[in-house]
């Protein structure tokens, strides 16, 4: 019988894989910066997978939904202030006014929606003294109830059906910049990264000093002691669910102007993967890693799409990220900071 | 090789240790019965430990003899634990080794550990609550078995014989610590004092060489420390070598053949237990500096 | 020697012993209405509990002929069919139940290979396929090898890690071979392939005897499998195996100090589980003779997890249970088929909060004999003491 096996065409011709490395080269640069740019996304995604695994030392797989939770409040409000697939007519200012309101509401809604999933999902088994293994089918299981909520939601509501993408939001037609290296960088890039950076650098801050962050810190560490030091456990709990949330509203905002047409109800999953492997690649439980993790796995992936051919190898070449870091370094680029590695 | 006969009395005026009553008649007398210990069994030789800044173990060696009971003691933070997880695996040491009849146990699998002759129970006891006591026993008992995978899979010759002793095995074990009779109950759902004993006869289970004890007897109350003694002094008396950590004195100095006292993570003495009760830095290890004026 | 009182004085350190113990596996069993059955079950005879499982099965295989109202599904959906797909997903709910209920191993992408056993069924017996031909039965085998070395692969590098990880290396393992499937262009991505093999046998009309259309000798075939399976499995439970996943469950760092190997265990479930569900992926693709990528979603990933804890994680009979469910209600109530996976999304959250042993709590024995042990605590026991190394070197007289 294994004649006949052996009588099967070779694997490694082009109907399998194909390493297509001219693109990649020719467009080195506008990929870089496209990539970071993604990245940027990623990394604020990833503050609050690794913010909640270095307080719980659990992977919130719900994140991905907190995230498209905001976006589709996003999408809403400036739907409903008259944003729409083509470029709106308003002036700058007002443009920034309606903007700054739409991206409120995503963090609003993303924060509301991981406090939700933590007092329903969570504290409960907190409270039984579940295992782990119970935490992480929760989580799964909210993540999912959360998506297939909002895919059944979506039609009745208003909008269109659950299967299909809410409607496109143009914000604003990118212009050019400036140009480097032969490429052009435009406004968008640079707006997302620079404020993507800020927003990390204010939630590292935040970790870093004064008393809610000191809080986090020791709860991350040893959460018994820490209750024991008088640090509300549960209060510090909410209040990294409620970070993660507001910068995932954030990013939300700035996936939307990446790519308008990307909000539906899984919108969030791979997403999520991707940053929680950011999150890995950086060093979990890291506010600065996730930044790092990010950025990087934005430009890589972004090389692995175009060097393989097809958009969705960006997802695979993140997954053997993931797998890599895990084997190699598991606690990452920067190590674990928020709290010692635990068994 | 070491006279276990007539320990040296206590000096007139020294203080005793405030944990310790006089020691009870019958104990000694036991003691000069037992058996005269061997070569030695493990070589534990400038084991040291560095969890970051903190040095827990600093060059700390003994011996520990064929047959003997030795008890490794020290006030809170001496050690003791951080060497008892160095020598069973659970801690790679920082520089230094232990010697298993004369194999180093450095960098092995904890598994392999066990396979190679030494066992332990724990500080606050690990059973696997959902399994029967037998089961729990009979898990110790597999460590010893060679049926493989394939072999449970599609129940060859070797399994049927293996289970099959298992369960003689497992049981004459159960009866040795004397809870036989809840053999069929969940280890979760025995008495406190069932679980120490099931935890020890698990231990047992795998066969080793030096079974190492982990403060057996916190939250015993007198009688069943008494009860916990017999059990380890018979214990040895079928041949196995004991480590010992305990805090309970008494009980250390009843039982045990040899002890090694431990603080800040040095070997402060290493002899016979009365010479250990009149030690002088042993007292004010645990008690502090003697006031001078006690006569 | 004496023993000791039960219900001694308890200091405090020992009562936090007691709470580690008690928190451990996700199937802890409470009081259930299911406790007395299992004792009534127990004290049967074996010859008795025999008997009682061959009507079981007889009344199991019977089951596509029980076309009545309450139990069959709306029109438009084919009962016998729908017995068969119950199947599939009841073997798929065993498979895992070795990963997620005996080894505690949470495994988020298991689609993964049930997916790979779906291709490979095809790829060597579809004419769309390029690949040589095989007769359909070879397939379930070479399905089996090719799982299993799949779950290898994965296992070995990841099951060093924690169980967070573990889970989201699964989950994005699911997710990559959904995606390989539809982006190398040999695997024909949404295409598919057409037209799988079927096992050899036609009725005296010259219509093959399986076939897409008749889905009570598929029913057969996938219930003769999982009986086999379950037997199997069975196996193992009663071995140095089972005892090892159970324990690795319960405390792997103390397994670990007794001697159990658990990364060689922990990768052997995974093996089982991934040949387990490559088995019924060939299974499933014979069944419906259409393969694509359409099928092998993340969101089946997390019903096939469903299954198996609310049939009762570490319950074989339990994972039957819930794979059956996990895909009769759907088929049975069509109304609510769209809702299927918020409904058991939200089943997982309730579970785990409410009844986290699942409807049929996990109870294995574990022992070959365990009936012997039954009649030491009766009997007197023998004279003399176990073995062990006995010190007799440079003991002086």
């Amino acid at each position: 019988m294994l004649d006949l096996v052996l009588m099967a065409h070779p694997v490694m011709d082009n109907s399998w894989i194909n390493f297509d490395f001219t693109t990649l080269i020719q467009n080195f640069w506008s990929a870089t910066f496209d990539g970071l740019t993604f990245g940027a996304v990623y990394g604020l995604i990833a503050v609050g997978y690794t913010l909640v695994y270095g307080v719980l030392s659990l992977i919130n797989f719900a994140h991905s939904e907190v995230f498209i939770v905001g976006a589709y409040g996003i999408v809403i409000t400036l739907t409903t202030l008259g944003f729409g697939p083509n470029p709106p007519t308003l002036g700058p200012l007002a443009i920034i006014g309606d903007l700054l309101l739409a991206v409120v509401v995503g963090m609003i809604a993303s924060a509301l929606t991981a406090l939700l999933i933590e007092r329903i999902a969570y504290r409960p088994l907190r409270r039984r003294n579940a295992p782990r293994l119970a935490f992480l089918i929760t989580a799964i299981g909210a993540s999912f109830a959360i998506q297939y909520t909002i895919f059944l939601l979506q039609g009745p509501l208003g909008g269109p059906s659950g299967a299909n993408a809410m409607p496109s939001v143009t914000m604003f037609v990118q212009h050019p910049v400036f140009d480097v290296f032969g490429t052009i960088v435009y406004d968008v890039q640079l707006i997302i990264v620079i404020a993507a950076v800020l927003l990390m650098i204010a939630a590292d801050l935040f970790i870093r000093r004064g008393r809610t962050g000191r809080g986090i810190r020791a709860v991350a560490q040893d959460p018994d002691t820490a209750t024991l030091m008088g640090v509300n456990k549960e209060r510090i709990i909410l209040i990294t669910f409620i970070v993660g949330g507001l910068l995932a509203g954030a990013a939300a905002l700035f996936y939307i102007m990446l790519v308008p047409s990307g909000v539906i109800y899984n919108g969030g999953f791979i997403l999520g993967v991707k940053a929680f492997a950011a999150a890995v690649l950086g060093g979990i439980g890291n506010v600065r890693g996730a930044l790092l993790g990010g950025l990087l796995l934005g430009v890589i992936s972004n090389y692995g799409q175009i060097l393989l051919g097809d958009a969705q190898w960006a997802d695979v070449v993140s997954f053997v990220v993931l797998v890599l870091v895990l084997l190699i370094r598991p606690e990452g680029i920067l190590g674990q900071t928020l709290g010692r590695s635990r068994a | 090789m070491t006279d276990l006969t007539h320990p040296s009395p206590p000096l007139d005026g020294e203080a005793e240790t405030h944990t310790d009553p006089p020691l009870v008649e019958g104990a000694e007398s036991e003691r000069e019965l037992a058996v005269e210990v061997g070569e030695n069994l493990v070589e534990v030789r400038n084991l040291t430990m560095k969890f970051g800044g903190l040095l827990a173990l600093d060059d700390v060696s003994f011996d520990i003899r064929r047959g003997e009971i030795l008890g490794l003691i020290g006030p809170n933070g001496a050690g003791k634990t951080t060497c008892f997880n160095a020598m069973t695996g659970v801690y790679k040491p920082t520089s230094g080794d232990v010697l298993l009849e004369g194999v180093s146990l450095k960098g092995r699998k904890q598994h392999r550990i066990t396979r190679m002759g030494l066992a332990r129970t724990f500080q606050n006891i690990r059973l696997f609550g959902e399994m029967t006591a037998l089961e729990n026993v009979v898990v110790g008992l597999d460590a010893r078995h060679r049926t493989s995978v394939v072999g449970a899979l599609l129940r060859l010759p070797r399994h049927w014989r293996e289970e099959a002793s298992s369960i003689d095995r497992g049981m004459a074990l159960l009866e040795f610590v004397g809870i036989a009779q809840h053999a069929e109950k969940r280890a979760r759902e025995l008495s406190y004092g069932s679980q120490r004993r099931l935890e020890i006869a698990r231990a047992l289970a795998t066969d080793p060489k030096l079974l190492c004890l982990d403060e057996p007897a916190a939250g015993f109350n007198p009688a069943e420390k008494e009860d916990l003694m017999a059990l380890i002094r018979t214990i040895r008396d079928e041949g196995y070598t004991v480590l010992l950590i305990e805090h309970d004195m008494k009980l250390v100095m009843g039982v045990t053949d040899r002890i090694v006292v431990l603080e800040f993570g040095r070997k402060l003495a290493d002899d016979v237990p009365a010479a250990i009760r009149n030690d002088p830095r042993v007292i004010a290890a645990y008690l502090g500096e003697p006031e001078d004026d006690v006569a | 020697m004496s023993l000791s009182s039960d219900g001694p004085k308890i200091m405090p350190d020992a009562e936090s012993a007691r709470e580690t113990i008690e928190t451990e596996s996700i199937a802890t069993p409470r009081r259930g209405p299911l406790r007395g059955f299992r004792a009534r079950w127990n004290d049967l005879a074996r010859p008795v509990q025999w008997a009682w499982m061959l009507i079981v099965v007889a009344i199991a295989f019977a089951l596509p002929y029980l076309n009545f109202f309450p139990l069959t599904t709306e029109p438009g959906n084919d009962w016998p069919i729908t017995c068969a797909t119950m199947a599939v997903y009841a073997l798929v709910a065993v498979g895992l139940n070795i990963v997620i209920g005996y080894a505690g191993l949470l495994d988020l992408g298991y689609v993964a290979f049930f997916a790979v056993g779906s291709y490979t069924a095809a790829m060597f017996t579809s004419p769309d396929s390029p690949l040589a031909k095989i007769p359909y039965l070879w397939t379930l085998p070479i399905a089996i090898a090719i799982t299993m070395f799949f779950g290898v692969l994965l296992g070995v590098p990841t099951l060093r890690l924690r169980g967070d990880y573990l889970a989201i290396v699964t989950l994005g393992f699911g997710e990559i071979v959904r995606i390989l499937a539809t982006i190398i262009p040999a695997m024909k991505g949404q295409v598919g392939f057409q037209n799988v093999g079927r096992p050899p046998g036609t009725e005296p009309n010259g219509v093959p005897i399986f076939s897409i259309s008749n889905g009570i000798p598929w029913y057969w075939l996938t219930l003769g499998v999982i009986i086999i399976v379950l037997l199997l499995v069975g196996n193992l439970e009663r071995s140095r195996v089972g005892r090892a996943w159970v324990a690795i469950r319960e405390d792997e760092d103390a397994a670990e100090i007794m001697g159990v190997p658990t990364f060689k265990y922990k990768v052997w479930a995974f093996a089982m589980g991934a040949g387990v569900g490559g088995l019924s992926g060939a299974l499933f693709a014979g069944q419906i003779g259409f393969v694509n990528n359409q099928k092998f979603d993340v969101q089946t990933s997390i019903l096939f997890v469903a299954a198996v804890v609310l049939g009762g994680a570490g319950n074989k009979v339990g994972a039957l249970l819930g794979g059956s469910i996990v895909a009769y209600l759907p088929l049975r109530f069509t109304a609510i088929a769209d809702w299927k996976y918020l409904i058991f999304g939200v089943v997982l959250i309730v579970m785990m909060i409410f009844r986290s042993q699942g409807l049929i709590p996990a109870k294995m024995r574990l022992l070959a004999f365990a009936r012997r042990a039954a009649r030491w605590t009766s009997a007197p026991p023998p004279e003399s003491p176990p073995g062990g190394t006995k010190a007799t070197e440079g003991a002086a007289s």
